[in-house]
């Protein structure tokens, strides 16, 4: 049992590229949330690139190692310390049996990810190690909890991910968005407001969703559907895309992420794309943000140099 | 007197109550050992108290209540003992 958890973090969950195929019978995808850095670090320690690995939400954990192994910390800047000794971020790094892992107060993002060479081989639940705590698969890690790694080479420290791969983190980002399904429910102007309000991340943010606040969206005027609750943004129940963004009552709009429930009655006005959730992921409390209307087509396009940026990754060590 | 920071390790909102209806855990001029909590900070859903971490006295509240804070944010300015 090579890595024993001294002290958990605030909330420390194990996570891969998540169990896809049963958000139709409710269970949502789970996995990293910052799809990019758990890829970055997998590659930065020579495991598959959606091995399992450590998210680390604001605050990060204290572990020790009872067997050598290669480490990396990707994503927020949550710079680690092995025996109180800084370690750089977005490199690998060798640790010795007895050292014991523990990380500086987190600077810029709010989620990193520690892989180990080998990843992390926690239990198989409906095809992935991810953690889905409301769910019951898997918890947050608890002191004293020892966790196994698969088998794996030691030979990877010292890979470095040059700066031009490093997501550039900000308290004031961009996040691009496809409007839609129930923006008709908008009023013109609750609309417009949607788009030019700078929003403020809540601290009620976490692996389901992520609340703003920011302005008030006028909504149409209509006689609820029948089926639909009472409050002028129900709608008959629906299933709610990871990424969809709900606004109950026309204030506070709700950013879904991949532990969220999948579906139910509030209008989703626009849904985040695929390529911008990271940015989403490593948003902390008060973070600005501007909500930026894209095509599908433009989406589409973003994808595809998403995926070819984690396709760069993983040349660089090929 | 040398001073120390107790600064927030998480971002959050900054209580100085356990509770609405409790008195603040400290007060400006009052003493506190290493273990007191000074203050909450609240992030997704939970509650975590942020100790002192040394002896001394309270001499500032830098941060305000109930107010969103960052991680490494100075909430408190502590006058440490001898």
């Amino acid at each position: 049992m090579p890595i024993e958890v001294h002290k958990p973090g605030l909330s420390t969950t194990l996570q891969d590229a998540g169990r896809n195929g049963y958000y139709d019978v409710g269970i949502p995808p789970s996995g990293a949330l910052d799809q990019y850095a758990l890829t970055a670090a997998n590659h930065l320690v020579g495991n598959p690139p959606h091995a399992a690995a450590l998210e680390c939400v604001y605050m990060g954990p204290e572990l020790s190692f009872t067997e050598p192994a290669t480490i990396a910390v990707t994503g927020a800047e949550l710079s680690p310390r092995v025996n109180g000794e800084a370690r750089p971020l977005w490199e690998s790094f060798p640790v010795a049996a007895g050292d014991v892992l523990d990380f500086e107060f987190v600077k810029a993002g709010a989620r990193a990810y520690v892989a180990v060479a080998g990843g992390i081989d926690g239990p198989v639940m409906l095809g992935s190690r991810s953690t889905y705590g409301l769910g019951g698969l898997g918890r947050p890690l608890a002191a004293g909890d020892l966790l196994p790694i698969g088998p794996g080479s030691s030979t990877t420290a010292g890979r470095v991910i040059p700066e031009s791969l490093r997501p550039v983190l900000s308290k004031e980002v961009e996040v691009r968005v496809v409007m839609g399904l129930y923006d008709h429910v908008l009023a013109p102007q609750g609309r417009a407001d949607f788009l030019d309000t700078t929003w403020t991340l809540t601290p009620v943010a976490d692996r389901v969703g992520f609340r703003y606040k920011g302005s008030e969206l006028e909504l149409i005027k209509r006689t609820p559907p029948f089926g639909a609750g009472q409050d002028p943004s129900n709608i008959v129940d629906a299933p709610y895309p990871i990424g969809s963004i709900q606004v109950p009552g026309g204030i506070e709009p709700i950013v879904l992420h991949r532990d969220a429930v999948s579906g139910g009655g509030y209008m989703m006005i626009a849904t985040v794309i695929s390529g911008d959730l990271d940015v989403v992921a490593q948003s902390a409390p008060n973070t600005r943000t501007r909500f930026v209307e894209v095509s599908l087509d433009e989406a589409m396009a973003a994808r595809r140099d998403y995926r070819q940026r984690s396709q760069r990754l993983a040349d660089l060590f090929t | 007197m040398p001073r120390h920071e107790v600064v927030s390790p998480i971002p959050g909102v900054f209580y100085r109550r356990p509770d609405p209806n409790s008195p603040e855990y400290v007060k400006p001029g009052q003493t506190v050992t290493a273990d007191d909590p000074v203050g909450l900070v609240e992030v997704m859903k939970s509650f975590h108290p942020v100790p002192a971490g040394v002896a001394g006295a309270v001499v500032d509240f830098v941060a305000e209540g109930d107010s969103v804070v960052d991680a490494g944010q100075v909430l408190v300015i502590l006058e440490v003992e001898g």
